[in-house]
C-alpha cells in the first residue's frame, strides 16, 4: 500500500527527514510515535505536498503510484488522506459545501460521477450522528470557531465521507475529552478494512488502546529507528525516548 | 477632509490633483489634463443589468435622458433602475439626478454604469433624501472599460427612524471614484455602507464614504472588501464623524482586502472622529494574502488548486453580497462577483 524508501526531506534547508523508510501493508494499522519535533508532522505534509517541504532524496509509492510527482489534490484523489495535527479553519465555507466540494472534485479526477445534494445529505446525517456532531455544526463555516475537539470530530467526519485508502492520523487524540477519544476511535476503527491502512501519529498509548496497531515505529531525528509489535508502545510508556534520542545522534 | 470638490468636467480647473486630501490616491488631473469636449447624446434601449428586477426605469445615455435633459429627478416607492450608459470614444459627459423616498416608503435603487467605447470620462452627481421612517435600499453596479475615468458622487441626506442601506459593486476603470457623503440624523436612523471591488489589469477603483452624525442615537455599519490583481490599484476611505451631542452613536467600519500580486496596491484609510459621549466606534483594517495555509488543506483535501483559490476568495468577499437583503439584488450581486472572480483569478 504505502512505500517510504530513504526519504531525505529539508524545510527551508533545514534536514528533518534524514532517510526514513517505512512500509505499510494493505488493511494494516501501523502507529508512528516519537519526540516532539522529531519530524512527525513533517512526514505527513510531505506525503500530502505541502510547499516548502523539499524531498531532496528518496521515494514514496501509494499503491505502485509516485506519490511525489503529484499535486495536493491529485494524491487525495489516489486515496491519501492527512488528518492534520491542527486543523485549519475555512472562512465562510459552511462545512458542508466544503466536504461536498472535496468528495465531488475527487470524484471527478477518478473519473466518477458526481454525488447529488440529497444522496450526499443522507450520508452526512448518518455519519455525523455516529460521531455526534451536531448537523447545526455543519452550517457553520469550517472550524471556523469549533473547540480543538470539534476540530478532530470534523476531521474524522472527513475521512469518513472521503473514503481514502491511506489514513494518516497526526495525532488526532490530542486535545480529546475521554468520552471524544472513545468516539473518534471508533469512528477510525470503523473505517479499518482489508484494503485500506492507517498511520497512526500520536504520543499517547490510551489511543492505541482503541485502534489497535499491527505495528509500531519509533521516529527520531528523521528516521526510523525501531519497530515492534504493539509491546513497543508500552515499553516506550515505561521508559521514554531517551536511548533512541542517543541512537540517532 | 476638506469640503467636497464640485467637480464639473467642461471646466479642468475644476479637477482635483492629489494635493487634494481627499483625492491623494486617486489624482484626476494626472489622467485627465484638461477639459474633454461633449460627447454625442445616446439613445438608450430599456434593459441594463438589473432589467430582470423590473421596476421604473430612467435612463442616462452620454449624459442625456431619452428627453434630451441632463437631469432627472424621481419621487416614489417600489423599484428603480438608475442607468448610466456611456458610449464615447475620448470624449466626456455629465448627469445629475435627485431621488427622494417619502416618508414610511420603501424604495429599492439599482444604479448601473454601463459603459462602452473608450477613454471617456464621465461624471454623475447624485442626491438621494429619504423622509422619516423612509427605507432606501441602493445597489451600485459599476462596469466600465478599463481606460475610461469615471467619478459619481452622491449627497445622502437621511431623516429620523430611516434606513439608508448600499452596496457599491466595483470593477474598476483607469480611475473610477465612488463617492457617498451621508448626513445622519441619529434618532433611530441607520445606516449601511458597504462595497466590494474586484480589479484586474491596471484598474483603479476609488471607493470614499463620509457619514456625518449629527443627532443621538445613530447606527453605521460598514464592510468593505475587495481583492486586486496585476497591477491594479484599490483605494479605500471611509470616514464617520461623530459630532458633538451626537451621544449614544453606534459606528463600525470594516474593510478587508486580499492583494494577489506584487505589483498590486490597496490604500486605506479608515477614520473615526468623535466629538460626542457614550460612543460605541469600531473599526477594522485588514490587507494581505490568501491564507496558503487554508489553501493548502482544502487541495489536500482533493480541490484543484484553482477551484480552491476562487472557494477561499470568493468566500472572503461574498460576506458583502451575503448582506445584501433583497433577494432579487442579492443573487445578482453573487452572479456578478462569480463571474468578475473567475476572470481575474
Ligand atoms: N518552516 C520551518 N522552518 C524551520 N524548521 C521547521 C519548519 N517547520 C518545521 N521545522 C522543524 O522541523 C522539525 C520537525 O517538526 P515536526 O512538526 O515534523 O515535528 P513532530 O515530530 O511532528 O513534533 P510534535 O510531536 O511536536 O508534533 C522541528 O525541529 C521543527 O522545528
Ligand atoms: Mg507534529
Amino acid at each position: 500500500m504505502l512505500k517510504i524508501d530513504n526519504l531525505q526531506v529539508s524545510v527551508a534547508d533545514k534536514p528533518i527527514l534524514k532517510g526514513l523508510s517505512l512500509d505499510v501493508p494493505a488493511g494494516e494499522v501501523h502507529a508512528v510515535m516519537g519526540p516532539n519535533g522529531a519530524g512527525k508532522s513533517t512526514l505527513g505534509y510531505t506525503l500530502a505536498g505541502r510547499n516548502g517541504y523539499e524531498v531532496t532524496a528518496g521515494s514514496a509509492f501509494l499503491n505502485g503510484e509516485d506519490l511525489l510527482a503529484l499535486e495536493p489534490n491529485e494524491r487525495a484523489a489516489k486515496g491519501l488522506f492527512l488528518s492534520f495535527q491542527y486543523p485549519l479553519e475555512i472562512p465562510g465555507v459552511p462545512a458542508l459545501t466544503f466536504v461536498r466540494t472535496a468528495l465531488n472534485a475527487q470524484r471527478k479526477a477518478r473519473g466518477e460521477g458526481e454525488v447529488s445534494a440529497p444522496e450526499f445529505l443522507k450520508l452526512v446525517k448518518q455519519k455525523a450522528k455516529d460521531l455526534r456532531i451536531d448537523f447545526d455544526m455543519l452550517k457553520r463555516p469550517l472550524n471556523v470557531g469549533f473547540s480543538g475537539g470539534e476540530k478532530k470530530r470534523m476531521e474524522v467526519l472527513q475521512m469518513a465521507l472521503l473514503e481514502p485508502k491511506l489514513l494518516i492520523l497526526d495525532e488526532t487524540d490530542s486535545g480529546l475529552d475521554i468520552d471524544a477519544l472513545r468516539i473518534v476511535s471508533e469512528g477510525v476503527n470503523a473505517l479499518r478494512a482489508p484494503d485500506r491502512s492507517m498511520l497512526v501519529i500520536t504520543h499517547y498509548q490510551r489511543l492505541l488502546d482503541y485502534i489497535r496497531p499491527d505495528k509500531v515505529h519509533v521516529l527520531a531525528a528523521g528516521r526510523i529507528v525501531a519497530s515492534g509489535g504493539p509491546e513497543l508502545a508500552l515499553e516506550l510508556e515505561r521508559t521514554g525516548y531517551d536511548r533512541y534520542a542517543a541512537e540517532a545522534a | 477632509m476638506n469640503a467636497p470638490v464640485r467637480l464639473d468636467l467642461r471646466d479642468a480647473s475644476t479637477f482635483p490633483t492629489r494635493r487634494v486630501e481627499d483625492w491623494k490616491w486617486s489624482d484626476l488631473k494626472r489622467f485627465l489634463r484638461d477639459a474633454p469636449a461633449v460627447s454625442a447624446a445616446l439613445a438608450v434601449a430599456p434593459g441594463g443589468p438589473f432589467a430582470a428586477l423590473g421596476g421604473r426605469e430612467i435612463a442616462f445615455g452620454n449624459g442625456v435622458t431619452a428627453d434630451g435633459a441632463a437631469e432627472a429627478r424621481f419621487e416614489g416607492a417600489g423599484t428603480l433602475r438608475l442607468r448610466f450608459v456611456s458610449e464615447a470614444q475620448a470624449t466626456g459627459h455629465q448627469a445629475r439626478a435627485t431621488v427622494v423616498v417619502p416618508a414610511r416608503a420603501e424604495l429599492l435603487v439599482l444604479e448601473s454604469y454601463e459603459g462602452a467605447g473608450s477613454a471617456y470620462a464621465s461624471n454623475v452627481t447624485l442626491g438621494f433624501e429619504l423622509g422619516e421612517g423612509a427605507r432606501l435600499t441602493r445597489i451600485v453596479l459599476l462596469e466600465e472599460p478599463d481606460d475610461a475615468i469615471s467619478v459619481s458622487a452622491a449627497e445622502v441626506k437621511v431623516a429620523p427612524h430611516a434606513h439608508y442601506t448600499q452596496t457599491v459593486l466595483a470593477s474598476g476603470a483607469k480611475l473610477q471614484r465612488h463617492e457617498t457623503r451621508v448626513n445622519h440624523p441619529g434618532h433611530g436612523a441607520s445606516v449601511r455602507l458597504d462595497g466590494l471591488y474586484v480589479l484586474s489589469g491596471s484598474r483603479h477603483a476609488d471607493l470614499t464614504t463620509v457619514v456625518d452624525h449629527q443627532g443621538v442615537e445613530g447606527v453605521t455599519s460598514q464592510l468593505t472588501k475587495g481583492v486586486v490583481a496585476d497591477s491594479a490599484r484599490g483605494v479605500f476611505q471611509g470616514r464617520i464623524v461623530v459630532d458633538r451631542g451626537a451621544d449614544k452613536t453606534d459606528a463600525r467600519m470594516g474593510h478587508h482586502a486580499l492583494i494577489l500580486s506584487d505589483k498590486a496596491e490597496v490604500d486605506a484609510k479608515p477614520e473615526l472622529e468623535i466629538y460626542a459621549d457614550d460612543v460605541s466606534c469600531a473599526h477594522g483594517n485588514t490587507v494581505g494574502a490568501l491564507d496558503e495555509n487554508a489553501l493548502f488543506y482544502a487541495c489536500a483535501r482533493g480541490i484543484p488548486e484553482h477551484e480552491a483559490r476562487v472557494m477561499l476568495t470568493q468566500a472572503f468577499l461574498g460576506e458583502v453580497t451575503d448582506r445584501i437583503e433583497h433577494d432579487g439584488a442579492r443573487e445578482a450581486a453573487q452572479a456578478w462577483l462569480v463571474d468578475r472572480l473567475e476572470a481575474l483569478l
